[in-house]
């Protein structure tokens, strides 16, 4: 049977030349992704907004199409027409370089995932390497921002926005390690291969697994700079932190990435945990169309589970973040990552 | 052991708290509290301890139960109340009494306190529901609260 990008494929380099056909297929995959950035952009701010009404007993957008479903739609419309402000004595070069920053490393990230067994753009073998590695560019954007605006809130903000990364990107680091340690690869559709024929890797490394499934999803939400860990623009302290002196479309950006990131932690979640594309039990796997949908509906609930966090949890201070990180999670995360080491040596993985 | 302790006790009370959020998330669609304001505006009942603004209510005969007192003007913080009033013979027992010829309330100073209706003695004035108080022009906001050729109702003594 023949999948749908290998017959776009195969007609792109039947009907024009190879060179041509190659740089065709790259612009038409490129376009695929900022398409598919948008929209899961925008439709993952109403579905926090809906989620954010129905926790606090409102109704949430329901003004702009059925169900308010055109409402983020509407808003982008407004921010894209807004005007961009700017002040005097910021550094003009990196302040208007900064927006691009996140939104650019976002959508390298995005590009690496496997959303299907063909579905798969650039399979790159240190996969799990190059996605925290380019994730955390996103961090330079926010430094910029805070640094050129020339404003001390914008610098405060950026500033622990640097110290919550570093802390933090050791968090993701060491339980996706942990991980790695069942895989034994970095790459993403070989990950996947070993949960195709062993059961998911939470399954898998069961004890272990689970503690690093926690740990990797309380860091994975600091290094999105959402709620529980919303440092970098506490409202209440700093205006708005990073971008308060950005207005229309590239504060928009900054706020696009924010949602894109989250749909990159939850992304990354499922590839590693819950066994990307595999349906459980491998009940539709061989179903082409159907894998993208398993892994978007994982993800959805992991990302579910993320605005959960946010409007139940109450904000931490800058001192308990670093505590929670360098006395809780980086300590147990070691002693996790040995306990893993010992269950693969010994063998006691649950292997179906 | 507390390092332990601490670490599983935070997680319980993580997962109490979540435990909350998610009952209202999945299971609380019908108890939702916000409601489509401006459509179900013939439909929409405020409730009942909702203060609105000070009114006075008329029976079919168009009596009121106003003395003419002045408590209610005495208790008011701000001076939104004022009653022109007069005194009358009454023709039952020759003694002169208090009637009001107008009790005027200015909403546009109103606290919504409630001090006046707690202070009436004759539960002459009582909250209203109406919360559509926007006008255009500030002079509207000076009510008369009696309705022109109102009597005190009988039973009402002073």
């Amino acid at each position: 049977m023949m999948l749908p990008t290998e017959w776009i494929h195969n007609f792109l380099y039947a009907s024009m030349p190879e060179g041509l056909a190659h740089a065709v297929e790259l612009v038409l995959i490129a376009v695929g992704f900022l398409m598919f950035f948008a929209a899961a952009g925008l439709y993952l701010v109403l579905l926090e907004r809906w989620i954010a009404a129905w926790i606090q007993l409102r109704r949430g957008p329901n003004r702009v199409g059925p169900w308010g479903i055109f409402q983020t739609i509407a808003d982008a419309l407004k921010l894209v027409t807004k005007e961009l402000t700017g002040t005097d004595k910021a550094d003009k070069f990196l302040y208007n370089l900064a927006p691009y920053f996140p939104i650019v490393a976002a959508l390298i990230t995005i590009s690496v995932f496997a959303y299907s067994q063909s579905l798969h753009a650039f399979d790159i073998n240190i996969g799990i390497f190059f996605i925290t590695a380019v994730s955390s560019i996103g961090v330079i954007g926010i430094l910029l921002a805070g640094w050129s605006s020339n404003n001390k809130y914008a610098l405060i903000g950026a500033m622990r926005s640097g110290v919550m990364v570093v802390s933090y990107e050791l968090s993701v680091g060491l339980s996706l390690l942990t991980m790695v340690l069942m895989t034994g690869s970095l790459q993403l559709s070989e990950i996947i291969e070993v949960q195709r024929t062993g059961g998911w890797l939470i399954v898998q490394g069961h004890i272990p697994a689970i503690i690093a499934f926690m740990i990797y999803m309380i860091a994975g939400t600091a290094e999105t700079n959402r709620t529980p860990f919303d440092l970098v623009e506490a409202e209440s302290e700093l205006g708005a932190g990073y971008h308060t002196e950005y207005s229309g479309m590239k504060f928009a950006y900054f706020f696009l990435a924010e949602f894109i990131n989250m749909f990159i932690i939850a992304s990354i979640a499922v590839t590693v945990f819950f066994g990307g594309w595999l349906s459980p039990f491998g009940i539709t796997d061989e179903i082409f169309w159907l894998q993208p949908v398993w892994f978007l509906a994982k993800v959805l609930v992991i990302i579910v589970l993320m605005m959960l966090f946010r409007w139940t949890f109450p904000r931490l201070r800058i001192d308990q973040i670093l505590t929670l990180e360098w006395k809780y999670l980086l300590p147990l995360n070691l002693i996790n990552l040995v306990l893993m080491a010992i269950i693969v040596l010994l063998g006691w993985t649950i292997n179906f | 052991m507390s390092y332990f302790g601490d670490i599983v006790r935070g997680i319980g009370s993580l997962l109490n708290g979540m435990k909350v959020t998610s009952k209202y998330l999945f299971f609380a669609p019908k108890e939702i509290i916000t409601q489509y304001y401006p459509e179900n505006r013939d439909t929409l009942k405020m409730f009942d301890r909702f203060r609105g603004e000070v009114i006075m209510p008329h029976d079919a005969e168009n009596m009121h139960r106003c003395t003419g007192c002045q408590s209610c003007e005495i208790v008011c913080p701000n001076g939104s109340i004022e009653i022109i009033w007069d005194r009358v013979v009454n023709e039952e027992t020759g003694k002169k009494v208090k009637i009001i010829d107008k009790h005027i309330y200015h909403l546009s100073m109103c606290t919504m306190c409630g001090l006046c209706i707690q202070a009436c003695p004759t539960e002459a004035i009582i909250w209203g529901q109406n919360f559509e108080n926007a006008v255009t022009d500030r002079t509207q906001l000076t009510k008369v609260l009696n309705k022109p050729g109102s009597k005190v109702h009988p039973d009402v003594k002073e």
